[in-house]
């Protein structure tokens, strides 16, 4: 049977499609998701499907929109909130920190806010630095939030589908250069596991860890060095929180190499919590090399195309970093 | 031992962490977690000191309550008996309540900080008794008023300030947090304005479920100026949604006065940049509130949409616990306090004839008496338990 192939985009749809097929609750809402389709055409049809109450366009509004998902979640219903751009997610903090984060906890225990937040992150639109920001790091810091990126069509809608399972707040951030990648994703609704890191490829000589769009990034650098005789292990933690660590102790202790990949800027980034965390368990004395971050420059997003590639990890980068740590550099 | 269920059987637990159960001696049993459900029945997990052996039992917990706030059979609360009743125990019960944790703060016997809504308890008592229990609330950093006037226990309120197992929080919250999911409060809110979308978001949740709940946001003057306030009103607005936006204007964010920090006249009148009605009303008058409360309630029930109240009132007491009343004068507040809201209701029932100066007295000798069972119980009670905190914060799935 030939793998049914779409994209990135539609798989996210397809999935808020059989969420909201399965379950009257759940409902979407945000900025021109309705007859515009989305920002990046997300929501397409959804609204011809689903009628204008369950994909509810809203005004510009997002700590507003916010706030709504979190009162609706509170009181039986399981909204998604699509926040046109990450960065916007700033005019909304309060709502995602202060109160989806903390409700459940703070507040004893019985009231919980089953919302997912969905949100496109990352560069490479050319749409300069209010709009190309990779933010998971914020989110991760945040005890209360569950944060997921997912990094190929197939986890689009396998971390939705299980974000919407999950009677916590989950924070989905979608790559917007990975909406129009194409990739097999069945038919069916599955889930995949939140807090399970997936081992994407299995190689000897080096451990690469890498989130979003430096998945597939790693993968094919991987393909590059495989036929120069250096082996990747590539590991895509896909939930940030909760984090699954053991694949990749397990990986480090097999190949002594590590290295991680993140387009956010290097300072305080996620990629050293990984390093951390490694360091903390036995795995670090399998170590034959010190630890590689390859991170995004500790700048704003730039405009000029030559400016915005040469601040987050592009294919060369990776595949130059890997041997500079297969050198012992 | 044997631990049984003595489902139904009152017991008190007299001492901390000293459970005495009918069959369990004084010192036999160690209680290690309560947990407080929706009922007064509680699971006590106890851990049996002389035979190590652990059991749970369902016990039955003393709670203090309230009668409840219940619309009047007439055009105001004071003019029914059975309403003006209980509206005087809620005003009493706020009263009493803080007065009590203000004396335990000053004694040093309870912890971190709080803020007192005494002089307003006019407000809540008023709204709330337009209210069904089925009705939800979101309120404030200044929310033992709301939290009582919906019908919380308060004891379990108590606990909380106590910092107890069995406070609504399990201790994680303290005076700025309290929610009871039984009787519809979603929560205080230690972030002003922040329960004002969620208050919104409620109400979207009863529209689009079919149901005919209504939602009241309490909040400050303070919180008119954030844009949470008028991104929720907006959004309100535009949707027709089953809430009532209730502003509690005490003149005073923390120490900034309202002639300071608006260039409008009256909070109300920002309800007409949304497109909804705005009613200012006198606050210290529980009918007065009551009666614009119940018309915005019934306009919110019916599909017609939210409404922004405003209610004058005035905290006799300072913002918190640092407050040394620097930019308030002592004549300001003196005239307030002949404002008093529990006083000229009690008053206007006596001179009115609905209740006698002797049933007044009943009545507040009742609430002084649940105020000291509840802080009683509520001493009693096991310390929260640090043991939890870290398979709290998310909600396991099912």
């Amino acid at each position: 049977m030939s793998e049914r192939i779409i994209t990135y985009a539609e798989a996210v749809r397809e999935a808020i499609g059989q969420a909201m097929e399965a379950d009257p609750s759940v409902f979407m809402l945000g900025e021109d998701i309705g007859v515009y389709g989305g920002a990046f055409g997300v929501s397409g049809d959804l609204i011809h499907r689903f009628g204008e109450d369950r994909v509810r366009d809203t005004p510009i509004s997002e700590l507003g929109i916010v706030g709504a998902a979190v009162g609706a979640a509170l009181t039986g219903m399981k909204p998604i909130v699509e926040i046109q751009f990450s960065d916007f997610t700033a005019q909304a903090m309060d709502q995602i920190v202060n109160q989806a984060a903390k409700i459940h906890f703070m507040l004893g225990g019985e009231l919980a806010v089953p919302m997912v937040l969905r949100a496109p992150l990352g560069s490479g639109t050319g749409a300069a630095a209010q709009h190309s920001q990779s933010l998971e790091a914020w989110f991760a810091h945040v005890p209360g939030l569950k944060v997921v990126m997912p990094s190929s069509p197939y986890e689009a809608k396998g971390l939705l589908l299980a974000a919407l399972d999950d009677p916590n707040p989950v924070i989905v951030l979608e790559h917007k250069l990975l909406y129009k990648t194409s990739g097999h994703v069945p038919e069916e609704a599955y889930r995949s596991e939140i807090g399970k890191s997936k081992v994407l490829r299995e190689g000897n000589d080096l451990t690469v860890v890498a989130t979003g769009v430096m998945v597939s990034r790693t993968l094919e650098a991987a393909s590059q060095l495989s036929t120069e005789g250096i082996e990747l292990t590539v590991i895509d933690p896909r939930s940030l929180t909760p984090l699954d660590m053991d694949p990749i102790n397990a990986s480090v202790a097999q190949t002594g190499r590590l290295m991680l990949v993140q387009e956010a800027p290097k300072h305080v980034g996620f990629m050293a919590e990984i390093a951390a965390c490694v360091s903390e368990g036995p795995a670090i004395y399998s170590l034959t090399e010190p630890v590689k971050r390859l991170a995004g420059l500790d700048v704003p997003i730039p405009y000029a195309p030559q400016l915005e590639k040469s601040v987050v990890p592009q294919l060369d980068d990776i595949v130059s970093a890997a041997r500079e740590v297969m050198r012992g550099v | 031992m044997v631990f049984t269920h003595s489902a139904g059987r009152e017991i008190s637990i007299r001492r901390r962490n000293t459970l005495e159960a009918y069959g369990l001696g004084e010192e036999s049993a160690f209680c290690t977690n309560v947990h407080l459900s929706a009922s007064q029945f509680t699971l006590v997990h106890c851990h049996n000191w002389s035979t190590s052996a652990q059991s749970s039992t369902f016990v039955k917990v003393k709670m203090a309550t309230i009668t409840p706030l219940t619309a009047p059979n007439a055009d105001s609360v004071s003019k029914d008996k059975e309403a003006a009743t209980a509206a005087l125990e809620s005003l009493l019960a706020i009263r009493f309540f803080e007065e009590a944790v203000d004396g335990l703060f000053a004694r040093g016997m309870m912890h971190g900080t709080m803020h007192l809504s005494i002089g307003q308890e006019a407000v809540a008592t008023g709204v709330c008794a337009a209210l069904r229990k089925s009705d939800f609330i979101t309120s404030t950093h200044r929310g033992h008023s709301h939290c009582i006037a919906k019908g919380a226990d308060l004891t379990r309120m108590m606990a909380e300030l106590l910092a107890k197992q069995t406070g609504y929080c399990r201790g994680r919250g303290g005076s700025m947090h309290i929610a009871d999911v039984e009787t519809g409060n979603l929560g205080a809110n230690g972030i002003v304005a922040g329960g004002i979308p969620i208050a919104a978001g409620a109400a979207l949740s009863q529209k689009l479920q079919g149901k005919d709940s209504v939602v009241v946001s309490f909040f400050g003057d303070g919180a008119t100026n954030e844009g949470a306030f008028h991104e929720a009103l907006n959004l309100a607005a535009v949707w027709d949604l089953p809430v009532v936006f209730v502003c509690e204007n005490n003149k005073y964010g923390m120490s900034f006065s309202t002639a300071k920090s608006m260039k409008v006249e009256k909070i109300s009148d920002r309800a007409a940049a949304y497109g909804m009605p705005g009613v200012t009303v006198d606050g210290n008058d529980v009918d007065a509130v009551y009666a614009v409360a119940q018309e915005a309630v019934d306009r919110a029930r019916s599909g017609g949409g939210p409404t922004l109240i405003e209610c004058l009132t005035y905290r006799h007491k300072g913002h918190s616990k640092s407050d040394k009343n620097l930019y308030r004068t002592k004549e300001e507040i003196e005239f307030w306090k002949t404002k008093d809201p529990v006083g000229i209701f009690e008053t206007k029932l006596v001179d009115q004839g609905v209740l006698t100066q002797a049933e007044v007295d009943q009545v507040t000798d009742k609430i002084r008496g649940e105020i000291r069972n509840a802080i009683q119980e509520a001493s009693a009670a096991p310390d929260s338990d640090p043991a939890e905190l870290l398979s709290s914060v998310f909600r396991q799935a099912n």
